[in-house]
């Protein structure tokens, strides 16, 4: 019953700031409105009993990525508002496609099935703590795939550091 | 019943460490007063030990300003932001055995995530005042604090890896009564990096740029006024404590001691968390600011590749000695 409670709760609290997050007119409140939204997504993953998870959302996602976005708004402080061509022009169409995008989602749903049974019931997880169970997976069975995605990581890295070393005219004479 | 139980125990720890916040400050003049030889308050009590007591209920009744053009709903979630964020961590921290109000398998990330969650208060606050050295200040806080917390993460697996848990009690019971258990000795490499990013994330001497007194007025709390102001300085002092206990739990075998004292059962743990605040204040009495490039440089350049070189170390000793 309190899990129910929770989860709706959490459900009616993520659908909540998402919307406001798309609506309030300040880019930095829109920011916070996200912030709330990544706590009770942190939740839904606690009802679940993926503590590790919950506490990689806040880590990572609150505490670096949105610093990073707040980051970005001070540094370019829009005085503005940018005012953007509709991509439909008229605002009728644009409704009735995005309740067309919105039903076919909500039409998709009973088509969720739940996957089969692994090594890893929720009694296991448990007892041998999520982060246990998740490295012992992870290290083990998907190491390929989890080194893939490492190198792509690498790869973006030093995309990152390409992109952003300015070689001046200057500083090549100098060297 | 249970529940009663719980929230009695929240209120007496709550009690607790506002107290301890209290001296702090106290502790703090006191010490800085000795070391540049002048007494430190005096006036108030005996020696001036009813000095925050004063300042408390002054702070209280001052007026709270709120600048016009400040975005006020921000500016006055700001500072309870901070407070909440560093109160909720204390709820993991084990004071002695079994004295623990949630004890969580997680806790070392739990206690990361307050700690990245309370640099919000900071950031909002300085964006929410709506003034050039309040935006200033909360600027250098974010960089500050995101990249200091990386460095601190890092210097932290270490520990995580010789102990294999997230779980603080399990991290003190791992390290057993011995002196020489401690996991000072194994990761002093990581305890270097972790003592400097602790420093930096409670924004104090030598890494106070956020609140630089001489080139910013207050920083981030400039345009706060009475109790909010004070809120944000309690976060600070619970901020204080809270990483000295990371750091006592981690590194110096959290409630162990010599000997056991049974009518306190913290009394090491005490003893331990002011041996890190006593050092805290020592630096800010003895060392300058650090300039805002020396401050990334170092913590880019010097703990990030310390604290990843400490954990290829660590894993190859785990692999080797098993």
């Amino acid at each position: 019953m309190f899990t129910y409670l929770f989860f709706l709760y959490c459900a009616v609290m993520i659908v909540g700031t998402g919307l406001l997050a798309v609506t309030m007119r300040n880019p930095v409140h829109s920011v916070l409105m996200v912030l709330i939204l990544f706590f009770h997504m942190a939740g839904l993953y606690l009802i679940l009993g993926a503590e590790f998870i919950a506490a990689v959302q806040i880590i990572v996602y609150a505490g670096a990525i949105l610093v990073l976005y707040l980051f970005v708004l001070f540094l370019v402080s829009l005085r503005d508002e940018v005012k953007m061509d509709r991509f439909v022009t008229s605002a009728w169409l644009g409704r009735i496609i995005s309740v067309g995008i919105g039903v076919s989602l909500i039409a998709m749903l009973p088509a969720f099935i739940l996957g089969q049974k692994g090594h890893w019931p929720m009694d296991a997880v448990i007892k041998a703590t999520n982060t246990k169970a998740l490295g012992i997976e992870m290290y083990t069975t998907y190491i390929f795939p989890f080194e893939i995605a490492g190198l792509i990581l690498l790869i973006a890295v030093i995309g990152g550091l390409v992109l952003a070393r300015h070689d001046t005219p200057t500083t090549i004479e100098k060297s | 019943m249970h529940v009663l139980i719980i929230l009695i125990e929240i209120l007496v720890l709550f009690a607790v460490i506002m107290l301890h916040v209290a001296y702090a400050t106290y502790f703090e003049r006191k010490i800085i007063g000795h070391m540049q030889v002048r007494m430190g308050p005096m006036r108030i009590g005996w020696h001036g030990l009813l000095q925050p007591i004063a300042d408390g209920i002054k702070s209280f009744f001052k007026e709270d300003i709120v600048p016009e053009q400040a975005d006020v709903v921000t500016f006055r979630a700001a500072p309870i932001i901070c407070l909440t964020a560093m109160l909720t961590s204390l709820a993991v921290l084990p004071f002695a055995k079994g004295w623990v109000l949630a004890n969580i398998n997680i806790g070392l990330l739990f206690l990361f995530a307050m700690s990245s969650l309370s640099s919000y208060g900071v950031i909002l606050a300085g964006w929410a005042s709506n003034s050039k050295y309040t935006f200033l200040g909360g600027l250098r806080s974010m960089a500050q604090v995101i990249s200091y917390e990386v460095a601190m993460g890092l210097s932290l697996v270490g520990v995580m890896m010789l102990s294999g848990t997230l779980n603080l009690t399990k991290i003190v019971e791992v390290q057993g009564g011995s002196f020489g258990g401690m996991y000072i000795f194994p990761q002093i490499i990581a305890f270097f990096v972790f003592f400097i990013a602790m420093l930096a994330e409670t924004n104090r001497v030598p890494f106070d740029l956020p609140e630089a007194e001489t080139e910013l007025v207050s920083g981030y709390a400039t345009e706060y006024s009475g109790m909010r102001y004070a809120i944000f300085f309690m976060a600070e002092y619970i901020g204080m404590m809270v990483m000295a206990s990371i750091g006592t739990i981690c590194f110096l075998g959290g409630w162990n001691g010599p000997f056991e004292v049974t009518i306190f059962p913290p009394f090491w743990f005490v003893v331990k968390v002011y041996a890190f605040m006593f050092v805290f204040i020592w630096i800010r009495a003895t060392l300058p600011r650090y300039r805002y490039d020396q401050l990334m440089t170092i913590g880019w350049k010097l703990l990030i590749p310390l604290a990843l070189g400490n954990i290829v170390l660590t894993g190859f000793i785990k692999a080797f000695t098993g």
